[in-house]
């Protein structure tokens, strides 16, 4: 059995009537890229935010690296080791790039009631947000104000922020969505230097983006893992080609 | 992975706006040190009780600048804290003068060096111990919250006969400081002066600090935060707590300044106008709240001469300030302000 | 008992009281998102109309009207001057803005009426007791008071879930782009709103006319309680509002009615007793908001969404 990382099982979660999340399993091994697809309200985000803690799940089982993680809030999460980026991306928008990238290692490095020495100035954040940045290939932005870059810089800004925590595991939420050709060439060669290093569960529409990256592949509809495999796999299963392939936008 | 070393940029930005920065700060110190002289040179002596009023107002200001301003937590409660300072400084005189035991101890002074850092401690205790329910809430819970348990703070002092209630505690002479003569106005004006200094220079360092950009933020997307792996609330606790504690202190000098308490420090209404001191000048920045605290009072002061009803006219006028200019001086602030984005 | 029923009445006279101003308010916040501290200006507006117009005519059925019609307006011209543009700030934005409307309302008053209260009679058909159960009388006035704000949630509960204009006040708080599709005047609906949630307010200031006196700073005294109904319900909830009014109303009556018969009971001094429950009293709903947030920090009923 290969090194799981994190194992769900079972997870249901309802709004009213409808089941967003429904009888859910999926694991993603250490190192590898499993990618989740699925139809638009297929249930991927609502998952994602129960793997991070902040929507609670009805029933089922969430363990990362053998811990469980029922009761524990986003933020105990983050520092076992889980990142995410967001698919509507979250930046402090008055800051700077390395602001938000330094803020990130500020947490990282424990609590922060410091209260004396210029946290803008420290070089202990200040490098290795120089240097995560230059790796998401936004040294020349480091100095602009988030709100004034453009879209795929905030997508590429989101990858930084999630790496300066050193996670295990990353939860990437459409990282691919509204780039245009060469930004989402220069992403995905951006992910397979990750590969390997860090386990990704990556929630994707863009399919050349998922068989270029992906390990295994599930497929997720009406809140249901219908399948998983490796791509041949998934494209030879005839319910994913049934349920999600022939809707056309795949 | 072959684009890293490319980059070594180690040009420190925006020296120069420092340099400036401090440099206008300087002037204003020096300004503010010698504008008794100033005052009496034009014969308006007045002036200076007006200058302290306004410097000890701008601390109180400076502390909700710093929940509100710099974290975006609405307290419309500050001035809770505000008047527990005062009210500490008064029952420390009273007991000082009758010799009576407070809660069966031999407590009451009237020295500074113990008033004030009694009174900073109290209002910082129940600062905790309001702030924690509080910030159980966000947003206009938040806003509510913090006036009602202002406002059960008032109906308590209210109803708290043994020290005056309604009518207040009288302070028939100012807290002694070894080696100063309080009662000399300039001497008075010029303790309250470093008094802020110090305190704005405490919170320039705090809003510099790592636990100050924990704050800003907060403010900008608490969700990010908790995505950074940051459990937002005891930092939101401590900012608060130090705000009270602010509070406290700028009460203990206002009731030093008034040698009077009354549950009039503790209304509603004095939230109001604190929060309307960090408006004007400029939420989160760092000397916002102190030409917030000139304005709004200068304004009051120019319109009460004027007219007994100048509430009439305050009233519009702060209601087409927020409508019309969205932080009113905060624009020329901006060129020296030391806080939000470095 | 006789005293505890009557206690128990006023209370729930008081919380009807402050279930028209934390109704009206709640309905304002849930449907355009706006906080207005001038929520309390409206009922003094109200009071204020009223009682001037009894003290002209000797008429209270109409100084109702009056006083009805003129918080309405009043709130229909804040609604329009300030408030229209504050529906996209921020809370605190309309915090302070709102804020000094009371300056002006307050000052206001002062100068066209002056410091000295006025009192109301209660009009003489409305005067005397009436008997509520064996032996216990109970003031008609008073009682009118809780009809009146009964008949008034009934009325608020058909209005919001069965008629059109309660589809459309429910729609526009969910979806404002959706119910300007259907061709509806959203800027109007939206004062009417306004103007419904302030003529709610103008009747709890006529109906307290009456039993306290008519002054400047009336509306802020009753506001800030109002802010604690609100976060006992639920923000943005009727339902909420109601129980929360009910609780406070009966809560804060009965701990100044009978707190300081208690604590005589348990102290030695009898003047330290009655300063000491004073100042309980005078904290205990406030003490109360303060449970119940720690166990729900949403509120006992909290709205939707």
């Amino acid at each position: 059995m290969t090194d799981v990382l994190l194992q769900v099982e079972g997870l249901r979660k309802r709004f009213g009537g409808v089941a967003a999340t429904d009888n859910l399993t999926l694991d993603v091994r250490a190192g590898e890229v499993h990618a989740l697809i699925g139809p638009n309200g297929a249930g991927k985000t609502t998952f994602i935010t129960q793997l991070m803690g902040e929507l609670t799940p009805d029933a089922g089982s969430v363990r990362f690296a053998g811990q469980p993680l029922e009761g524990l809030d986003t933020a105990a999460r983050v520092r076992l080791g889980i990142a995410r980026t967001f698919q509507i991306t979250q930046t402090l928008d008055e800051e700077t790039a390395q602001a938000n990238v330094a803020l990130t290692i500020q947490a990282h490095q424990g609590h922060s009631f410091r209260f004396w020495k210029n946290a803008a100035t420290d070089p202990s954040l200040n490098e290795p947000a120089r240097r995560l940045l230059a790796d998401a290939g936004l040294a020349a932005r480091r100095n602009v104000q988030v709100r004034d870059m453009s879209h795929g810089e905030h997508k590429q800004l989101e990858l930084a922020m999630a790496l300066a925590s050193e996670p295990r595991l990353l939860l990437l939420d459409e990282p691919m969505a509204g780039l245009g050709v060469s930004e989402s060439r220069q992403m995905i060669d951006a992910l397979k230097t990750l590969k390997g290093r860090i386990a990704i569960l990556l929630v994707e529409h863009d399919m050349d983006a998922v068989f270029a990256l992906a390990d295994r592949i599930s497929v997720l509809v009406y809140g249901k893992v219908i399948a998983t495999g490796t791509a041949q796999e998934i494209q030879a299963d005839p319910q994913v080609r049934a349920a999600y392939l022939g809707e056309g936008d795949a | 992975m072959a684009d890293i070393q490319n980059t070594v940029h180690k040009v420190a930005p925006a020296k120069p706006k420092n340099v400036r920065s401090h440099l206008l700060i300087a002037q204003l110190i020096v300004l503010l040190a010698v504008l008794p002289y100033l005052a009496n040179l034009f014969g308006q002596p007045a002036l200076v009780s007006l200058a302290t009023r306004i410097i000890i107002l701008a601390i109180a200001a400076a502390s909700l600048n710093l929940i509100m301003g710099y974290a975006g937590l609405a307290s419309f409660g500050h001035a809770a804290w505000y008047g527990l300072g005062g009210y500490v400084v008064g029952i420390l005189y009273r007991h000082s003068v009758t010799g009576d035991p407070l809660f069966g101890l031999p407590i009451g002074s009237d020295q500074m060096l113990i008033t004030v850092p009694a009174a900073i401690l109290i209002a910082g205790l129940f600062a905790a111990i309001f702030g924690s329910l509080s910030l159980r809430t966000s947003g206009v819970q938040f806003i509510m919250i913090t006036l009602a348990f202002a406002q059960m703070i008032f109906f308590f002092f209210v109803a708290l006969k043994a020290y005056g209630g309604d009518d207040g505690l009288i302070i028939r002479r100012r807290n002694a400081l070894p080696g100063l003569d309080t009662r000399d106005a300039m001497v008075w004006y010029w303790i309250c002066l470093g008094v802020a200094i110090l305190w704005y220079a405490l919170l320039s360092r705090i809003v510099a600090s790592r636990f100050g950009r924990i704050l800003v933020g907060v403010r900008q997307s608490e969700r990010r935060m908790a995505a950074m792996g940051v459990r937002t609330y005891p930092y939101k606790l401590v900012a608060f707590v130090i705000a009270g504690m602010g509070g406290g202190l700028a009460g203990a000098l206002m009731a030093n300044h008034m040698r009077f308490v009354s549950p009039d420090m503790l209304h509603w209404t004095q939230s109001g106008e604190f929060m309307f001191m960090v408006i004007l000048g400029g939420a989160g920045t760092l000397l916002g709240p102190a030409f917030g605290a000139a304005v709004l009072i200068g304004l009051e002061t120019v319109l009460a001469a004027w007219t007994e009803h100048w509430q009439v006219i305050l009233g519009p006028i702060l209601v087409l300030a927020i409508l019309f200019t969205r932080g009113g001086l905060s624009g020329l602030v901006r060129l020296v302000r030391g806080g939000r984005d470095d | 008992m006789a005293l505890l029923i009557e206690q128990a009445l006023n209370g729930v006279q008081l919380g009807f009281t402050l279930f028209l101003l934390a109704a009206g308010l709640t309905l304002i916040f849930g449907i355009m998102g706006v906080i207005n501290l001038a929520h309390g200006s409206l009922f003094m507006i109200g009071a204020y109309a009223a009682a001037l117009t009894a003290a002209k005519t000797g008429s209270f059925l109409i100084a109702f009207p009056v006083g009805l019609v003129c918080a309405a307006i009043a709130g229909m011209v804040i609604e329009f001057l300030v408030v229209r543009r504050l529906y996209a700030r921020d809370h605190l934005d309309q915090v302070l803005a709102t804020f000094g409307l009371i300056l002006f309302f307050n000052q206001m008053t002062i100068i066209l009426f002056g410091r000295q209260p006025l009192f109301v009679e209660i009009p003489s058909w409305l005067e005397g007791s009436i008997p509520i159960v064996a032996g216990v009388q109970y003031p008609l006035y008073r009682f009118v008071i809780i009809l009146v704000g009964l008949l008034t949630a009934v009325g608020l509960y058909f209005l919001i879930a069965r008629t059109r204009i309660g589809m459309l006040i429910r729609a526009g708080a969910t979806n404002r782009d959706m119910v300007r599709a259907l061709g509806v005047d959203i800027k109007l609906l939206y004062t009417i709103v306004f103007g419904l949630g302030a003529m709610l307010a103008g009747l709890a200031g006529i109906m307290t006319g009456p039993i306290s006196a008519v002054q400047v700073g009336m509306g802020e005294h009753v506001l800030i309680l109002t802010f604690v109904v609100i976060i006992i319900g639920g923000v943005g909830s009727i339902k909420g509002a109601f129980a929360g009014a009910l609780i406070v109303g009966v809560v804060d009556t009965m701990m100044r009615a009978f707190l300081p018969a208690l604590m005589r009971h348990l102290m030695a001094s009898g003047s330290e007793a009655d300063a000491l429950a004073g100042g309980i009293s005078a904290m205990g709903v406030y003490l109360l908001m303060a449970i119940v947030l720690l166990i729900k920090p949403k509120g006992l009923l909290p709205a939707h969404g």
